[in-house]
């Protein structure tokens, strides 16, 4: 069997699918939550890449760079905040995330 | 293979901008007063806009192979955005300042929001539409965070980062499904390939789901609102101002050039979700708001439904829909500065006017104050002969004579129910007596000065519409037709 572009969308929409359960039902750490943001853009730079592959045009492959470029930035920003939320609340606990409600 | 320089011409803002958020970093590092980065953001803003002004064209201008079109549309929206910036700089400066938040980093963020708007307005391709959300959020996530020392500010930041990289992955997943449908990441070459329909429709149903969903995120409409509660509530008050204006211009900008530009041939498809969106954001956010007794959150489920009535214009597809969604997020930006700068100006170092009893008796103390927050509540809740009536009138219009009577009819009723909390304000200020220990107001002279013709346009220009109506059609028409 010879793997084709259906193959890299499963594995994309797989990825896709594990990233949006791990945000929505992780009720423990917020560090987790940055994992799965993280894996969510994975997801999505392995159907561009499957794509561009498949329909000969680099223009996919390109667009991978820059989502990874702007995933470095996102978690830089993203861990800082952590930092503070750290400082402030003296636990990274999503549930300790309560304050602001209604 | 040669290179070819694209024509910079069109992009000539936004490379302004550039420059000077990068020379205020500068200045900000080597100069000691705190207002020489204020009155360079200001400048900054304002030659944007004059330079919007003078290079804009007529035709879309496509450049920078495709990636970036100049057009009236855009031009008009980028010209509403940077000037409901500077109202927005001008509002918070005393409130920063009381703060110790007027400094460079703040203004430095506000410049790259600012730019990511509008690199978003003029995006036609799927990677600068990307790079333009992104550097806004990123800016605006930053911001939100930059009260470092309270545990509300940074739990808001955090849930907005979270929920916003979520969006912005839901975006893009749908993108790559779109791109991998079109072969193409050029808006307009989507488009024809949809129009060709050569390829599944399902696959192209799926995309613009994901798609879908992720602009609702970013315009903060049902039932992807979460967000906007929790952030206009936790961040400071000048940030709440920030996010609640400009940004929704682009929000606007990005629904075109994606819906429009992009998936105008799925039309029948779009309209549907987004009809979905619509009905739930204004029941939710009109039915949530009255719940509320903090204003900042009242005022974000308010902002829920306006959201809504912005995309029942949109999804009527027709040059009227378009220029009257338009005239309704400049007129929607223009209230919403009023009322958050009202909150600005009541609130004074270590205290925030945030609680709707800081409201009671507000005319026994400030007649005057009382009247202009008076004039924007009844122009929020629709009320000739202020500017909110005609706006949501020109959508109806537009929705009717698409066909759409049904959601018409609702959109009306739930109007009628949003007018009871705004209304609720109106008594609270005129007919309750205000606490013994109510706290002085004080605020810079432009600021109050600014703050009355705010008001007073909210009046002027639901009585005389005509002219930025006509602005906005020509705009669309411009762009579209």
């Amino acid at each position: 069997m010879s793997i084709g572009l259906n193959h890299f969308l499963l594995l994309g929409s797989v990825l896709f699918a594990i990233s949006v359960l791990g945000i929505f039902l992780n009720r423990k750490n917020v560090i987790v939550l940055l994992m799965a943001i993280e894996l969510m853009l994975l997801a999505v730079n392995t159907n561009f890449i499957a794509f561009a592959h498949y329909l000969n045009d680099p223009a996919g492959q390109i667009f991978v760079f820059f989502i990874l470029t702007v995933a470095a930035a996102e978690s830089a920003i993203g861990l800082a905040i952590l930092v503070l939320l750290f400082r402030n609340l003296k636990s990274i606990n999503v549930e300790d995330l309560d304050e602001l409600k209604g | 293979m040669s290179f070819q320089m694209p024509d910079i011409l069109p992009a000539l803002p936004e490379i302004f901008v550039l420059s000077m958020a990068c020379v205020l970093l500068l200045v900000e590092a080597y100069l000691k007063p705190k207002t020489a980065t204020y009155l360079i953001t200001l400048g900054t803003l304002l030659g944007s806009a004059a330079i919007t002004v003078f290079t804009g064209m007529l035709d879309p201008v496509y450049t920078f192979n495709g990636m970036f079109v100049d057009d009236v549309m855009g031009d008009m929206l980028k010209l509403m955005a940077d000037l409901a910036a500077i109202v927005a700089m001008i509002y918070s400066r005393q409130y920063l300042a009381d703060r110790e938040m007027l400094r460079g980093e703040y203004f430095a963020l506000v410049l790259f929001a600012v730019l990511g708007m509008m690199v978003m307005i003029s995006a036609s391709h799927f990677l600068t539409l990307y790079l333009g959300v992104e550097l806004l959020s990123l800016s605006l996530y930053a911001m939100v965070a930059l009260q470092r020392d309270s545990a509300r500010a940074t739990e808001a930041a955090m849930k907005y980062f979270i929920l916003g990289a979520l969006a912005s992955g839901l975006l893009l997943y749908g993108m790559s499904m779109l791109y991998g449908l079109s072969g193409s990441l050029e808006l307009s070459k989507v488009a024809r390939a949809v129009h060709e329909g050569t390829q599944s429709n399902m696959v192209m149903v799926f995309g613009l789901v994901f798609v879908v969903a992720g602009l609702g995120f970013k315009l903060g409409a049902a039932p992807f609102h979460m967000w906007v509660p929790d952030i206009y509530h936790g961040a400071p008050t000048a940030v709440t101002l920030f996010i609640g204006t400009a940004p929704k211009l682009a929000a606007f900008a990005f629904a075109m050039r994606l819906l429009v530009d992009g998936l105008q041939p799925a039309h029948g498809d779009w309209q549907q979700m987004l009809a979905v969106m619509a009905v739930m954001s204004m029941a939710i956010g009109n039915l949530a708001a009255i719940m509320q007794s903090n204003i900042k959150r009242m005022l974000a489920y308010s902002t829920i439904a306006h959201m809504g009535f912005l995309l029942l214009g949109i999804l009527s597809g027709s040059l009227a829909g378009f220029s009257a969604s338009m005239f309704y997020a400049i007129t929607y930006v223009l209230m919403s500065l009023g009322t958050f700068g009202m909150v600005i100006y009541l609130s004074s170092a270590g205290y925030e006017a945030e609680n709707l009893d800081d409201y009671k008796g507000l005319n026994a103390r400030h007649p005057w104050l009382a009247a202009i927050m008076g004039m924007l509540m009844l122009s929020m809740a629709g009320l000739p002969p202020f500017v909110g009536f005609y706006a949501k009138f020109t959508v109806l219009q537009s929705l009717v004579g698409a066909g759409w009577l049904g959601l018409a009819v609702v959109a009306v009723l739930f109007s009628l129910i949003g007018a009871y909390y705004y209304l609720r304000i109106v008594k609270l200020m005129y007919f309750d007596t205000p606490h013994a220990d109510a706290h002085p107001i004080a605020m810079a002279g432009d600021a109050r000065i600014l703050l009355s013709v705010n008001g007073l346009a909210v009046l002027g220009l639901g009585l005389m519409p005509q002219a930025l109506m006509a602005l906005c059609t020509a705009s669309v028409q411009f762009s579209y037709w």
